[in-house]
């Protein structure tokens, strides 16, 4: 095991970074930027390209000097100790790491040998790993002949070679399709929960951050503009803490209507049409409040939209710009400004 | 803290080990790997000059002696002298012409090289006590042949004269009874003094014996002064060199890993050669094959620090090639491998003292053709070893700075 338990203190900030500043002659990639991670959260970094995510990633994973400022990872400092550093840290960057011309199995083996991990358990963790993405019947293929998505895999099973505490993983879903998008997120969150995994995940995609993220810096022109939960984000820009709701039910009654209205959280509630309601609400339990008192009213909810500020919104309102890349070849698909159906509010609900 | 020195030596091996692994599986890479030194042994071996390299000149013949008395001595004689002479060293494709001004045409039209012209009266001169005199047309445009083939009329004529002067003077003994010369001591008399080349080793040696010993320092040198940086920007530019970075190990496994693998290259491609040279070209070597190899390496250790510095500078692959390409042609030509260095002006002879290969060359064709030993090579021991030690000590900082920027 690589783990250094001792060096890390549980419900500490397992990443401090304080003023840390990357100059390249005279354009500042990285602008004083100062945050810290906890042990098991997913810090998303938001921005649009060249805004200094990919950098900070850089820094952060001792591929980089700092020009100024200090960062730590699990106590251990990313310039003066950076071997201790590397030893708990795994990096997933927006290019592949891995050999085309070797076959998957070589490829993990020959980076799980830098670790000096033992034979026996580099086999067996390479078992492991290529099972987890299922990519075991094509351990002996050379890398040279995946899909990109396959590719993508690989490349994320490989940082996690040495059981790295802390997982940098660099814009993980570009130009992978739709499929593979949701398979790669899928196996984060997973990766989190299951294995505590802290996790700093860089993305200019709107949704990623906000599904997968606990927290989300934004960055722009080098600095942290905004750092906060996707939640507390949005509702720093809508002025206060409201939710907007339109539910569709079938069976909607007048009594619904009242119970719903007579809600303490409840602010306004309009009929749209026969099925459609409308609800603005506020305080941190509204979403909760409603869903359960529409529950007792044994109501058959067809539909539920919460109607929310995007991350796009957010990002519009402290830049005064949109997102700058979306003119960028390498986004397949759009934004949705009012995507999120289903309601999701965070992770672990 | 774990042994440094351990970990460094077993992760050098492993990267050696990944950077073969993918160029055993690139066949085409291969193939020129092995193509390359086949090529240029060939190459170089056959369009320079050397000793016999003119042959085959086509030349067209214009026999218009006319005889006395129906003897053609003279020129029978000299056309004998000229086949037995041409059978030696094919130096002439000799045809049949008309007559001078059909040969002057032949020649502008290209068909023939030159032209020989035996006048009417070449017997009858020999005959009344005068010089024979020939004619030789000659393209002004290509002043090689035409050298050649004079040279080459000019030793028929000292064999024919010398062969005249030898029959002439033991018949004058003869007549004058004089039995002190004879047949085999006559050519004491015609021509006194000769001349016996005698070389430090025995046996024949060819412009190949010259050049092979070059030809390998040279592709083993160059492939780690070139393959080096070209391996370490192809990574950079595709991203894989990051995965080495993010593990905990010395950045100088990378570098001597990345060495290793394109020494292992190096060899491969300078035993082909040697292998093509003695098979082909008949290159012997005189001295210890060991010291062959001991100093096929030396020459890359001279080579490694300048490697290394110019992967620190070069950004991307791009420029890497183009660096290499810059200092890889003056090298080639300026370090003797393919010329003498002592047939260049003095200044030129300077800078190529400055160069490592011009040490690595010379100390390996002394052991390949001169089969020195190690006493004899250590100038050339010392100057490799300082340069090789230098370069490494200012690469290895400058290294470990441009890995981290």
């Amino acid at each position: 095991m690589i783990y250094i338990e001792g060096a890390v203190l549980s419900n500490e900030s397992l990443i401090m970074v304080q003023n840390l500043t990357k100059a390249f002659g005279d354009f500042i990639a990285v602008d004083d930027i100062t945050f810290d991670i906890k042990k098991g959260e997913i810090f998303g970094l938001l921005g649009p390209n060249g805004a200094g995510k990919s950098t900070t990633i850089r820094l952060l994973s001792t591929l980089t000097r700092p020009t100024k400022g200090v960062a730590t990872i699990g106590g251990f400092d990313v310039v003066k100790q950076d071997n201790e550093v590397r030893k708990l840290i795994g990096i997933v960057s927006e290019k592949m790491i891995m050999y085309n011309r070797l076959t998957a199995r070589e490829n993990l083996w020959f980076f799980g040998n830098l670790f000096s991990m033992p034979r026996k358990e580099l086999n067996d963790r390479i078992d492991e790993l290529l099972e987890l993405v299922q990519l075991t019947k094509w351990a002996k293929a050379q890398v040279g002949t995946f899909s990109t998505g396959m590719k993508q895999k690989m490349n994320i099973i490989r940082a996690l070679l040495n059981m790295p505490q802390v997982l940098f993983l660099d814009e993980p879903t570009l130009g992978l399709d739709p499929q593979s998008t949701v398979e790669i997120r899928e196996f984060i969150k997973k990766l989190n929960q299951e294995h505590n995994t802290t996790i700093l995940i860089t993305t200019h995609m709107m949704t990623e951050a906000d599904l997968l993220c606990d927290r989300i810096g934004i960055i722009d022109h080098g600095k942290i503009v905004a750092l906060d939960t996707s939640t507390n984000l949005k509702n720093s820009i809508s002025g206060a803490n409201t939710t907007i709701l339109t539910l569709e039910i079938a069976n909607l009654t007048p009594d619904l209507l009242a119970t719903v209205r007579a809600l303490e959280c409840v602010e306004t509630v309009s009929q749209e049409n026969s099925s459609h309601l409308k609800i603005h609400a506020h305080g941190d339990a509204a979403f909760d409040s409603i869903i359960d008192a529409v529950r007792a009213k044994k109501a058959n909810v067809v539909s539920i939209q919460n109607i929310q500020p995007t991350l796009e919104d957010v990002f519009l309102h402290i830049t005064g710009r949109e997102v700058r890349d979306t003119a960028d070849q390498k986004i397949p698909l759009a934004e949705h400004r009012h995507g999120l159906v289903g309601a999701s509010r965070g992770r672990g609900r | 803290m774990k042994m440094p020195g351990k970990g460094l030596i077993s992760n050098s091996f492993r990267i050696a080990w990944k950077d073969l692994m993918e160029l055993f599986r690139n066949r085409l890479g291969l193939v020129m790997l092995v193509l390359m030194p086949i090529f240029m042994m060939g190459m170089v071996g056959y369009i320079f000059p050397s000793n016999n390299s003119i042959s085959h000149v086509s030349v067209g013949l214009v026999n218009e002696d006319a005889g006395v008395g129906g003897f053609k001595n003279g020129s029978q004689f000299f056309l004998i002298a000229l086949n037995s002479f041409n059978s030696q060293t094919n130096m002439l494709d000799i045809s049949d012409a008309t007559s001078l001004s059909a040969l002057k045409e032949s020649v502008q039209k290209g068909d023939i090289q030159g032209g020989i012209v035996i006048p009417s009266n070449f017997t009858q001169s020999i005959f009344s006590g005068q010089q024979g005199t020939l004619i030789i047309v000659t393209d002004n445009s290509n002043p090689q042949v035409s050298a050649a083939m004079q040279s080459a009329l000019t030793a028929v004529f000292q064999q024919m004269g010398a062969a005249l002067a030898k029959y002439n003077i033991v018949e004058h003994a003869r007549a004058l009874n004089d039995s002190t010369i004879n047949e085999t001591n006559v050519l004491a008399i015609v021509q006194p003094y000769n001349i016996r080349v005698e070389g430090v080793v025995t046996g024949h040696s060819s412009y190949f014996d010259f050049i092979a010993p070059g030809i390998m320092a040279m592709t083993v040198m160059m492939s780690v002064m070139t393959g080096l940086p070209a391996a370490i920007s192809q990574e950079k530019e595709v991203g894989t060199l990051d995965g080495m970075m993010v593990a905990p190990i010395n950045r100088l496994s990378i570098i001597v890993g990345k060495t290793l693998a394109q020494t292992a290259r190096g060899l491969l491609q300078g035993v082909l050669i040697l292998i093509l040279a003695s098979l082909l070209f008949g290159v012997y070597i005189q001295g210890s094959i060991l010291l062959v190899f001991a100093l096929l390496l030396l020459g890359v250790f001279s080579f490694v620090g300048l490697g290394v510095v110019l992967t620190s500078f070069a950004k991307d692959q791009e420029t890497a090639m183009m660096i290499m390409m810059t200092l890889m042609f003056p090298m080639m030509f300026l370090s003797g491998v393919f010329f003498p260095v002592q047939q260049m002006p003095w200044y030129m002879q300077n800078i190529s003292k400055m160069l490592p290969l011009t040490y690595a060359a010379d100390a390996l064709r002394k052991v390949m053709v001169l089969g020195a030993g190690i006493p004899e090579i250590t100038t050339e021991l010392s100057v490799l070893i300082a340069f090789g030690a230098v370069m490494i000590a200012i690469a290895v900082p400058v290294f470990k700075r441009a890995m981290t920027r």
